[in-house]
């Protein structure tokens, strides 16, 4: 891979041993991938924070956090102190929010951790952004723009809504650019790789926030990695829906990039998608492909009972827990439920001001921040049966948590929330 | 015995061998294996409830959370990880996944690994040497004897 006398410098040890190994990782990483050089970036989103057995000792042990990050995100076994950022970087999601800790079953050390985390990661320039949708709470990329960004959903919404350019990153890979300011310049940084591969022709209205996960979740569950054009979309979608779209699709799949010719940022027409070539694959999204996404969505499904509602996967806007707020309308949560919902910090201060985290909490529910149930891998005491209005939790919870999960419409859930039981089916 | 030799590009360096864990299916990192144990745990995965600690794991790449690189990291720090990997498709989080397993790991191979290669199959990976052999099972049966006898 080609090295510019700065990154030559880099490697050499010239800014430092933690600069040196943030090269080192990038020079494996690139030539991992066959990537010819680097490129820079000035945006970063990553995952900075202790999150298992191994990091937790790492960061409690004499080394303390410096080891910590040394390893899992530099890839260095030796530890180095890790410098003040070099470019604008933001912690991503978390696994715990120190408000609800207690109802969370976080232990008390992992909280006082986190603490200590939190400190080390702003003394260095982290931003504590908290969410896995940093796109709501002001870092909003501009089109061209080359970011170094994990989380899938929030690459997809970047690279396809605003037409920023990052490929999905990595806690080690963000850990060496937020150091370095460089990246290995590879697929979705090149023209080439941005256009469309698959046209998907919907050929039924798309119009709730459900019908855009299943959507997202068929697509991805066809498409794997590659790049889809959505035909026959007849109305705008909200952000929201498109939010959730994003991150169905990067769960069933790993769609990074998609179009949708004059919504998207990069295609006002079929031929800016394609780049003038034909697709490479076509298949159409009707009736009976809509009811294969829902049946694979509730495959872990059976018991109608259910014990948690969790809302806000990926992390929910502001009109989200409104419309919550209003399909609650004085009712309570059945007794035998529980209701979380999960929204950026900054965001839950807006719904503090206008009295809707008061309405949730009248209700029986808790509006949550920095962290969901699949990352911070918690739930509610005794949970066996969760439903949920995100493909994506739906798709991960019953894996990583070994419970049952009903996925649903929004009204769905809250009704389920009030009765206790799920009725939803596939309207 | 006949062994069967692909050749490929290096992605990690090194020389390993082992029995191989065939999927076609793609893996997730996060929400798809238990890096504790290196035991595959979605749901609908062809190899759900399987481990590939100490395998030769072939598969098509990664999919899914951009935990994957963290969740292999922590594979490899739990003694879980495999022992080598080949894979056909090359993404951001199959690269940095297998940097930081530091297991030797090959891709772009001259033929489909799919075709020629089977779960038991007895396979090294010589990446410094950008050379992949599978001997097929059957053909083996002294190899997995030699390698149990090296570990006691």
């Amino acid at each position: 891979m080609y090295l510019t006398d700065e990154e030559k410098a880099m490697l050499d040890g010239k800014e430092g041993p933690a600069v040196q190994k943030a090269m080192d990782l990038l020079v494996r990483y690139g030539e991992a991938l066959g990537a010819e050089k680097l490129v820079d970036t000035n945006n970063v989103c990553g995952a900075f924070v202790a999150t298992n057995r191994f990091s937790r000792e790492l960061a409690r042990g004499p080394g303390g956090f410096d080891a910590f990050f040394s390893e899992f995100n530099l890839d260095s076994s030796e530890t180095v102190k890790i410098p003040k950022v070099k470019t604008h970087t933001c912690q991503l999601i978390q696994t715990m929010d120190p408000e609800f800790w207690e109802l969370q079953g976080v232990q008390k050390e992992h909280l006082e951790l986190n603490k200590e985390n939190e400190a080390f990661s702003s003394s260095i320039g982290i931003h504590l952004m908290a969410t896995c949708t940093p796109y709501q709470i002001g870092n909003v990329p501009v089109k061209g723009e080359i970011c170094a960004w994990m989380e899938s959903s929030a690459v997809v919404y970047i690279n396809s809504i605003l037409g920023a350019r990052t490929n999905v990153e990595g806690r080690e890979s963000t850990g060496a650019a937020m150091l370095t300011g460089k990246i290995p310049y590879w697929g979705y940084h090149i023209d080439e790789n941005r256009y469309g591969t698959d046209l998907v022709e919907v050929e039924i209205e798309v119009e709730s926030m459900m019908d855009w996960g299943l959507l997202g979740y068929y697509i991805g569950e066809i498409v794997g990695e590659r790049v889809p054009v959505l035909n026959g979309i007849k109305k705008v979608p909200e952000h929201d829906y498109l939010k959730h779209f994003g991150a169905a699709a990067a769960s069933s799949g790993g769609v990074e990039m998609y179009h949708i010719p004059g919504i998207t940022a990069e295609a006002r027409t079929m031929e800016e998608a394609f780049g003038s070539r034909k697709p490479k694959y076509a298949f159409k999204y009707g009736k009976t492909e809509r009811k294969k996404a829902y049946d694979l969505l509730n495959y872990s499904a059976k018991d109608p009972n259910v014990d948690f509602i969790m809302l806000g996967c990926p992390h929910a806007s502001i009109e989200q827990i409104w419309e919550i707020c209003r399909l609650l309308d004085g009712k309570k949560v059945h007794e035998n439920t529980a209701l979380w919902i999960f929204t950026p910090r900054p965001i839950r201060q807006l719904a503090d001001r206008n009295g809707y985290t008061k309405i949730i909490h009248e209700a029986g529910g808790v509006l949550m921040s920095d962290t969901c149930p699949a990352i911070g891998q918690f739930l509610p005491k005794g949970t066996k049966v969760v439903a949920t209005d995100s493909a994506k939790q739906a798709h991960y919870l019953p894996a990583i948590m070994g419970v049952e999960t009903w996925f649903g419409s929004i009204e769905d859930c809250i009704h389920a929330a009030i009765t206790g039981r799920w009725s939803g089916e596939c309207k | 015995m006949k062994k069967i030799t692909l050749r490929g590009r290096k992605v990690v360096g090194g020389c390993a061998e082992g029995e191989a864990l065939v999927t076609r299916d793609t893996i997730s990192g996060w929400g798809g294996i238990n890096p504790m144990t290196g035991t595959i745990i979605e749901l609908r995965h062809e190899l759900h409830g399987k481990s590939f600690k100490d395998k030769i794991l072939v598969f098509p790449g990664a999919k899914g959370s951009s935990g994957w690189s963290t969740f292999f990291h922590t594979a490899r720090l739990a003694g879980a990880a495999p022992k080598a990997m080949i894979f056909t498709n090359m993404t951001t989080k199959i690269a940095l996944g297998a940097v930081v397993t530091r297991a030797p790991a090959m891709t772009d191979l001259d033929q489909n690994p799919f075709e020629i290669i089977e779960t038991g199959d007895w396979v090294k990976v010589d990446a410094d040497n950008e050379i992949i052999e599978v001997t097929k099972k059957g053909e083996t049966d002294h190899l997995v004897l030699d390698d149990l006898k090296r570990q006691q």
